[in-house]
């Protein structure tokens, strides 16, 4: 959930108001939970798992480490990496991509490896071979051009639409 | 409403039937977590990406493949009560965390309670199978099934190197939890239990309290589950707990015999004792009828008491949790009124019952 004041870092912090019994809640982000009040004192240290991880996450000796700077950002989300070690959550999928470099340390050290075993969505396994042929395609349509062999670049155009409008229905 | 009737009504499969091994294997849990491939996870969600991830799975709910499932309910948070949010959780079907996202959070529910997915939690999609006694395979046999249905209309963030992504980098690759809940009183009452959960640690599973993360462990139950949920297929992260809870059964089931063979007048006393409690006592708090519970289905499981059901321990560990005490009494209760009412609900539950100890 994103902080309901400012609306763009995520809510990490659950303020409470009961004023003449009744009662409100607001989920904040720490910055502006500071801002709003003179009743916010500082969060309890609990020892719990998100403390943990964030440890783990801010451990630079670890073998493989690779420095992404803190002010590292998901291109897709916004969140930046010291969000991450803060909340122990990922914004979006694509943080994985952003913040590779310190994400496979951590999890070598957490998980069993950094190779997926188990199961593959027959759909989705579909969808990637689907975006696999397109990108060979779009690399043929630019040789196809190059070589001013416009027969061949129009019949390969027609198939990149075709593959583009069945990628885009199995989204739907 | 009679309290059999509202049994009938207001519990789950897993607490009615038994199951293989269920004299120490209470339940056995897999949930799966899964998100949407172009929506930022649940932490960064606006109303617009909450409504986006129900609709798409409204829509998901409403195919032939979804529907060959059973008959599910969709419960958005919103639109349902606090109470009866925590009955969810005191039932297991959802977690804490959920029943709190009021705002984004929802619950498709399956008629006969056994499968649950819950929707904006930390992550979009978690896919629960519950079953009573040991049936992980089963358990995730129905999650997988659920989960090709709900994959052939919906696009899963999904890498082809880490497997499925998933808010927490705990839960990425198979995304899969995997928890068995154990009464192992035998263990405890011969003082190994420290030593087996420490071993239990050092295979790559944790241990915690009945009610998930944090939660502190009570009436000698436990849950065991997985933890690490990359680099391994499903099937080894299965087996490798099966084989960790196998072990823990026979070594309970030898604490047991030792409790009957050496220290039979001292086990009859304490099943006997609790028995007494449970049947006559006007005040009982949760962690006091747990302890009672746990030494009467010990007795029952070595045939010290007689004519009561060995289900009983499950069924009232849910039915006098707070939310649920509030449900059948249809009231709301201060915590000293619900150690009256808790009371009355455990004499009047074992009244169904022709008790015959000896």
């Amino acid at each position: 959930m994103l902080c309901q004041r400012c609306q763009q870092r995520p809510a990490t912090v659950q303020f409470t108001k009961i004023v003449n019994g009744q009662k409100s809640v607001q989920h904040l982000c720490e910055k502006c939970a500071r801002e709003q009040g003179t009743f916010f004192t500082a969060p309890m240290q609990t020892l719990d798992f998100n403390h943990l991880l964030s440890g783990l996450l801010n451990m630079e000796s670890s073998p493989g480490f690779s420095p992404t700077p803190s002010q590292a950002r998901c291109s897709n989300c916004g969140m930046t990496y010291q969000q991450f070690t803060e909340v122990g959550r990922l914004g979006c999928p694509h943080c994985y991509e952003s913040f590779a470099g310190r994400l496979d340390p951590l999890l070598k050290r957490i998980q069993n490896g950094t190779e997926h075993m188990g199961k593959i969505p027959v759909h989705a396994g579909k969808q990637v071979q689907l975006r696999k042929h397109l990108e060979r395609l779009r690399q043929e349509l630019k040789q196809a051009v190059a070589f001013e062999r416009f027969e061949e670049a129009a019949r390969i155009r027609d198939q990149i639409r075709s593959l583009e409008e069945q990628l885009e229905s199995n989204r739907g | 409403m009679s309290l059999s009737d509202f049994l009938k009504r207001a519990t789950s499969r897993w607490m009615k039937d038994g199951g293989p091994e269920d004299d120490i294997v209470v339940t056995s849990r897999v949930r799966i977590a899964r998100n949407l491939d172009d929506v930022p996870f649940p932490i960064l969600q606006t109303d617009s990406h909450a409504n986006q991830v129900i609709d798409t799975m409204r829509r998901a709910m409403d195919t032939p493949e979804f529907r060959a499932l059973g008959k599910f309910d969709l419960l958005r948070c919103s639109e349902t009560s606090p109470l009866d949010r925590q009955v969810l959780v005191e039932k297991h079907l959802i977690s804490k965390d959920l029943a709190a996202a009021e705002r984004h959070g929802a619950v498709a529910l399956r008629e006969d309670e056994l499968v649950s997915i819950m929707i904006n939690e930390e992550d979009h999609l978690r896919i629960q199978c519950i079953l009573p006694g040991l049936r992980l395979n089963e358990a995730w046999q129905l999650a997988n099934k659920v989960d090709d249905a709900l994959e052939s209309h919906m696009v899963y963030a999904f890498d082809e190197r880490l497997g499925y992504l998933t808010a927490c980098p705990t839960n990425v690759g198979t995304g899969i939890r995997a928890s068995v809940m154990m009464h192992v009183p035998g263990l405890v009452l011969t003082g190994q239990i420290e030593r087996m959960l420490g071993a239990v640690s050092h295979v790559g599973l944790t241990v915690r309290g009945i009610y998930g993360e944090g939660s502190e462990s009570a009436g000698n139950l436990f849950q065991v589950s997985n933890q690490v949920t990359l680099g391994e297929s499903e099937q080894e992260i299965l087996q490798n707990l099966s084989g960790v809870v196998q072990q823990l059964i026979d070594h309970e089931r030898s604490a047991r015999r030792y409790l009957l063979s050496e220290m039979r007048e001292g086990l009859e006393d304490r099943v006997c004792r609790s028995f007494g409690i449970l049947a006559y006592a006007r005040r009982m708090d949760s962690k006091e009828t747990l302890q009672r519970l746990s030494d009467v289905r010990l007795g029952i499981d070595l045939g010290i008491i007689k004519g009561v059901s060995a289900g009983i321990l499950k069924e009232l560990m849910v039915m006098s949790q707070p939310a649920f005490l509030q449900k059948y009494y249809n009231e709301e209760l201060s915590p000293a009124e619900r150690d009256i009412r808790r009371a009355a609900l455990i004499r009047e539950r074992l009244r169904m019952d022709d008790a015959e100890v000896h």
